[in-house]
């Protein structure tokens, strides 16, 4: 038998039931392999003894022959959910050694279908970020490695969730994706990861970044284990008002492998200029397999694309300098004192917010400032219907639209760093999705001449992750990605 | 569109973070360089667009109004920089966050 973190959680899950090895067998062996890679700095907190306990309780329910869906399946957890009793950062130094006494909706969603928990993963200061290079409890490594052996980024913001489910850290894990920050990192570590559609997951007790893009998904190492993770966390949540009261479908269901006549589109504004010959290549390959199985491509047009990134770099920005004022230094988190009660705020904004932090808020507060609203914030608010729309006409000549997830592969840590821009073009491809708020998929497809892996993405109509995950599978089976990394 | 370092300071003010004087000019090239990179989105009439309040088509759920939740202010302070009792000897005597002095 395969070491038991080999396993996908499709596999975890079988053999749990058919009590071919304990829950408590399958903890133990992720927490000697979460110590064994501490290098990576995928774990900002690790609960051994919490996922011991809650082993305890999955197998005691398995002897019944009352397992739930997740029984004893060790994930980790982004730093963004706040778990009860359980220390949440956001990556950040204003948050550090602030415990909250709630749960949050997605995690007790999964703790409810049976879960454990190893621990709180590493991710960028409050989401933002493309490399996981801005927390505040120090950078992740990526596991895959160059042959210069430089060190590489996991990409971000979920960092520490690409890279422990990569590494087999953990049987999957959870992200959260603003802009692109489930489905690039998952593209540059070898890994499936989910972003769905707005509304479908609650954002109740996420750490708030960008309140009308922000929403919660899965990471794991195939399209079938992605799946298995959304059923769980989806779902109608009262305490999110944006959350929608749909029925969750059987997610795994979907992936009957059958893409036969299905219309996939190919936009043709994604052919950005200085987009690598490998990137190119990749989506090509893609467009075989996707025929081959018998589904038709389409040439479509998404004539907006090239605003959504400065239409994203002004509503984030603007949503978070407001979602972030609650960072005051009175009820939680750092205070720093000060002679008033002004300049305790500003002294403990100051010290408690890493640099790019910092500068998001300024812009933000730039773009919602009097006199310039109209001109940035609503200006772009507007811009972001005409996205929308791009996306709502496409849908007439398509059923999903295939792209790359990201411009590159994995670059090295320190790379791109001097220049703000430069980092954010890494979520050229990714950001569109989240204007519109659809759902997209990145799917593990294939390797760079440097030898780091590739992924590429799959955008839906609204709520039709089902699409999503079957023509996902398709892509995936033709990839046939076995590489793995060298840790 | 090039922010001056009054700008950058005002803004800061704004945003109750302190900037020193020393990182204003740094801080007034960064932001300028985003703003200057979002002008792009003034090629785009929009005239005749409305601005985007949802990607969902749903109404807003509406509930009654009635407490769901509360009644536990320990569990409120737990995080608390700075928690205080009304009476330091006397545990029941409510819990309050402390702030500087606003009042003189």
């Amino acid at each position: 038998m395969a070491t038991l973190t080999d396993l996908t959680i499709a596999g975890l899950r079988d053999g749990l039931r058919a009590r071919k090895f304990s829950a408590v067998e399958v903890a133990d062996a992720y927490i000697g392999a979460m110590a064994k890679n501490r290098h990576l700095n995928a774990f900002i907190v690790e609960t051994p003894d919490l996922a011991r306990e809650q082993a305890k309780v999955a197998d005691a329910r398995l002897a019944k022959g009352e397992g739930r869906d997740l029984e004893g399946v060790p994930l980790g957890i982004k730093d963004l959910f706040c778990t009860k009793g359980v220390q949440t950062t956001a990556g950040s130094n204003i948050l550090k050694g602030f415990v909250p006494p709630y749960e949050s909706t997605v995690t007790a969603n999964l703790f409810a279908a049976g879960a454990t928990m190893l621990g709180k993963l590493n991710l960028d200061e409050f989401a933002m970020g493309s490399a996981n290079i801005t927390s505040a409890f120090g950078h992740v490594k990526n596991p895959w490695t160059r042959k210069d052996g430089k060190d590489l980024v996991p990409g971000g913001s979920s960092g520490g969730s690409a890279a422990a489910v990569a590494a087999r850290i953990v049987a999957g894990a959870t992200g959260t994706d603003t802009g692109g920050s489930i489905r690039q990192p998952a593209s540059f570590v070898g890994i499936a990861g989910l972003k769905p559609t707005y509304g479908r997951c609650s954002r109740w007790g996420i750490v708030a970044f960008a309140s009308s893009l922000d929403q919660a998904g899965p990471m794991a190492r195939d399209v079938r284990d992605t799946a298995i993770l959304l059923k769980a966390m989806a779902g109608h949540d009262p305490k999110d008002s944006t959350s929608v009261p749909r029925p969750v479908p059987d997610y795994e269901k979907a992936l009957t492998g059958d893409v036969k006549g299905l219309r996939f589109g190919i936009p043709k504004e994604y052919r950005v200029d200085g987009m690598p010959a490998e990137i190119e290549k990749l989506w090509q390959q893609g467009i075989e397999w996707l025929k081959a199985a018998g589904a038709i491509p389409v040439e479509i047009s998404l004539p907006h694309t090239k605003y959504a990134l400065p239409t994203y770099y002004i509503i984030a920005p603007a949503e978070a300098s407001s979602n972030l004022a609650r960072y005051d230094g009175v009820r939680y988190g750092l205070r720093v004192p000060g002679n008033s009660l002004d300049e305790m705020y500003e002294n403990t904004r100051a010290q408690g917010f890493g640099a790019e932090v910092r500068r998001r808020i300024l812009i933000g507060t730039y773009v919602l400032s009097a006199g310039y609203y109209d001109a940035y914030y609503l200006k772009a608010q507007k811009v972001r219907t005409l996205i929308f729309n791009d996306f709502r006409e496409a849908w007439k000549q398509c059923d999903v639209v295939l792209t790359p997830t990201a411009p590159s592969a994995a670059f090295a840590i320190g790379d791109k760093q001097d220049d703000p821009i430069a980092m954010y073009l890494n979520d050229v491809f990714t950001v569109p999705v989240n204007l519109a708020g659809l759902p997209g998929l990145s799917v593990p497809a294939g390797l760079s001449a440097d030898g780091l892996p590739l992924g590429l993405q799959l955008i839906g109509k609204p709520f039709d992750e089902e699409t999503l995950l079957r023509v996902g599978g398709v892509v995936e089976t033709a990839a046939n990605f076995t590489a793995r990394p060298g840790v | 569109m090039s922010l001056d370092q009054a700008t950058v300071a005002r803004i800061a003010v704004l945003a109750r973070i302190k900037l020193p004087e020393a990182e204003r000019e740094k801080m007034a090239k960064e932001l300028s360089g985003i703003l200057d990179w979002v002008e792009m989105l003034k090629d785009l009439d929009t005239s005749k667009v409305e601005a985007m309040t949802s990607t969902v088509e749903m109404v807003l759920p509406q509930r009654a109004d009635k407490v769901t939740d509360g009644g536990y202010p320990a569990a409120v302070l737990t995080n608390a920089t700075e928690p205080v009792r009304i009476s330091q000897t006397d545990d029941s005597s409510g819990g309050f966050f402390t702030v500087p002095k606003v009042v003189e």
